[in-house]
């Protein structure tokens, strides 16, 4: 088991989720975020002050797959997300040890 | 302790009550002269210059602040609209519009005796005094609740209860009484000694707050972390509806300051909306140019400027003189916020100095340009009345009228801000200025985000 960790513009997360569903992934938590990267931020002005944001808004989104279907996620996010401009965001992936389902104590990938 | 406090405030509740005892009598008079098509607009204006301060003021400023001060900075402008009441009907009415002298009005009409269903000729021959009261008190509420502007997010909230009550007793109560009170020195219309064009509020509503308002900004100080940490208003969305509210309220400010609802009342609901109107665009343009796009902030911004500066101008002027009043004074606030206060580097917090202290003084000096005699005959019939009409005089008695209240507010502000400084403190303390007004203030949060 791995889990995928993505972080994505907050309008591209309709057409991630669709490509997710279409590739077989079971679950996934999305989560509000704020962040930077290489991209800068920008600025606003309120009455003639100039204020630099540069947390910019951003979805993050978290599952854990089996082994076999990582790339397949990866990929179907990439290929939803990607812009090609810089912003587009980063995908992060990491082992997991245990996966447990609350209702019933159910163990491993068929927690999924 | 308990008893000692139940009795003082039965004492008082017994004041009031003698109070109202006495005033029946009075008013049983010929209500006859009355005019109720007047004295239904007065009503009505008096609730729309109530709904400027609540919800209108509270919402403009609430949203600019910090989310965490909300409602402090709501509470400020909500305090003022219960205890100005409570004072003006045991005391201020009295001081302002009571007969005194050419200062200050005297003790007569304390707990509004005398204050009946009778019309008094001298202020408004047709509508009852108590409307007249019950008008000039929603006056009298906004007016401090502007100051609140300038020390936003770091004033005690009791500190500020009394120095709004002082301030009411000490700065609007002469101001007031000079300019519209009976022998009043600036009193226009009832032949004062220096006549002071100021039609609904440039002079006594708006310098006097902006003026006071610069000088407690100075007195208490930048707010921690100013203007190195980032203060961004945290809802533009609530400052855009608290001010589309401050627009329409002003119609009863304005327009209702002809104190009947004669054509005087239409040339100055007309005035107000073009001056508010070519304000916006004025602040606007100014903006587009300088940072390449008109702000939502901006266009609000300009137009309670323009309102600002058509006040004094509202019942004299005719409607081109009105977008000409606006335009200027969209600019011109323009510039105040965005570079003067650069320049000084004080923190008026949400610029109450920049748009009604210098909105209000701009104004009341383009009135004595701008009025005109069709509109107004206020020196009687054919008289000039504006420097444009051949009165050249009236640009000085402005400038003469502009000056008292500037001093006026500087002085007793400053006596003011000493005297609750030394007895209770001014600002709360960093660690509450940080936690915020609404917690350490009021004990709660204006976004419980914590409530499912």
């Amino acid at each position: 088991m791995q889990k995928i960790e993505a972080v994505i513009q907050p309008q591209k997360l309709d057409a991630v989720k669709d490509a997710l569903v279409e590739a077989g992934v079971a679950g996934i938590t999305i989560l509000e975020a704020r962040g930077h990267g290489r991209q800068k931020g920008h600025t606003e002005f309120y009455r003639g002050r100039e204020y630099s944001v540069d947390l910019l808004p951003k979805i993050k989104l978290e599952m854990v797959v089996s082994d076999d279907m990582v790339e397949k996620t990866v990929q179907a996010i990439i290929g939803a997300a990607r812009t090609g401009k810089i912003g587009d965001g980063k995908i992060f992936v990491s082992k997991i040890d245990e996966a447990i389902r609350i209702r019933n104590d159910e163990r491993g990938e068929i927690a999924l | 302790m308990r008893l000692s406090r139940v009795k003082v405030f039965a004492v008082l509740v017994g004041a009031v009550l003698l109070g109202s005892a006495v005033t029946p009598a009075h008013a049983q008079g010929a209500v006859s002269a009355v005019n109720n098509g007047d004295n239904a607009w007065m009503l009505v204006s008096a609730a729309l210059v109530l709904m400027m301060s609540g919800p209108g003021l509270a919402l403009f400023y609430g949203g600019l602040v910090r989310q965490k001060n909300i409602l402090g900075t709501m509470m400020q402008t909500f305090a003022m609209m219960a205890v100005i009441t409570v004072l003006w009907a045991l005391v201020s009415y009295s001081l302002a519009f009571g007969d005194g002298g050419h200062f200050i009005g005297g003790l007569h009409n304390v707990f509004l005796h005398g204050v009946g269903l009778d019309p008094d000729p001298a202020y408004a021959a047709t509508i009852p005094l108590q409307t007249f009261m019950v008008y000039q008190l929603m006056f009298a509420i906004i007016t401090p609740a502007l100051i609140t502007g300038a020390f936003a997010e770091r004033m005690k909230f009791s500190s500020m209860l009394v120095f709004m009550v002082l301030w009411a007793l000490v700065v609007y109560s002469p101001m007031a009484h000079m300019v519209w009170g009976k022998n009043g020195l600036l009193n226009a219309s009832l032949g004062g000694k220096i006549p002071c064009l100021d039609f609904a509020g440039g002079t006594v509503v708006h310098v006097t707050s902006g003026v006071s308002a610069l000088v407690t900004a100075l007195y208490l100080g930048k707010r921690v972390g100013y203007p190195k940490q980032p203060m961004m208003p945290h809802s533009v969305v609530l400052s855009f509806i608290g001010a589309c509210m401050l627009w329409v309220g002003w119609f009863g400010f304005n327009a209702g300051s002809a104190l009947a609802a004669g054509t005087l009342a239409t040339s100055a609901f007309v005035a107000t909306h073009f001056g508010a109107a070519a304000a916006a665009i004025g602040w606007s343009a100014a903006e587009w140019i300088r940072n390449g796009k008109p702000s939502a902030l901006g266009a609000i911004s300009g137009s309670v400027a323009g309102l600002v500066a058509i006040t004094p101008a509202s019942g004299f002027v005719s409607p081109m003189a009105a977008l000409a009043i606006g335009l200027i004074a969209g600019v011109f606030c323009f510039y105040m916020v965005v570079k003067v206060k650069a320049i000084f580097g004080y923190d008026d917090s949400l610029d109450a100095f920049g748009v009604h202290g210098a909105g209000g003084t701009l104004g009341a000096l383009l009135t004595g340009l701008f009025a005109k005699s069709f509109i107004n005959p206020i020196f009687g019939a054919g008289k000039a009345t504006g420097f444009l009409e051949g009165n050249h005089r009236q640009l000085l008695n402005q400038a003469l009228g502009v000056a008292i209240a500037w001093g006026l507010s500087i002085v007793g502000t400053l006596l003011i801000l000493f005297v609750v400084d030394k007895l209770m403190g001014l600002r709360v303390s960093e660690e509450d200025e940080q936690m915020g007004l609404d917690l350490s203030q009021h004990g709660e949060s204006g976004y419980e985000l914590e409530a499912h």
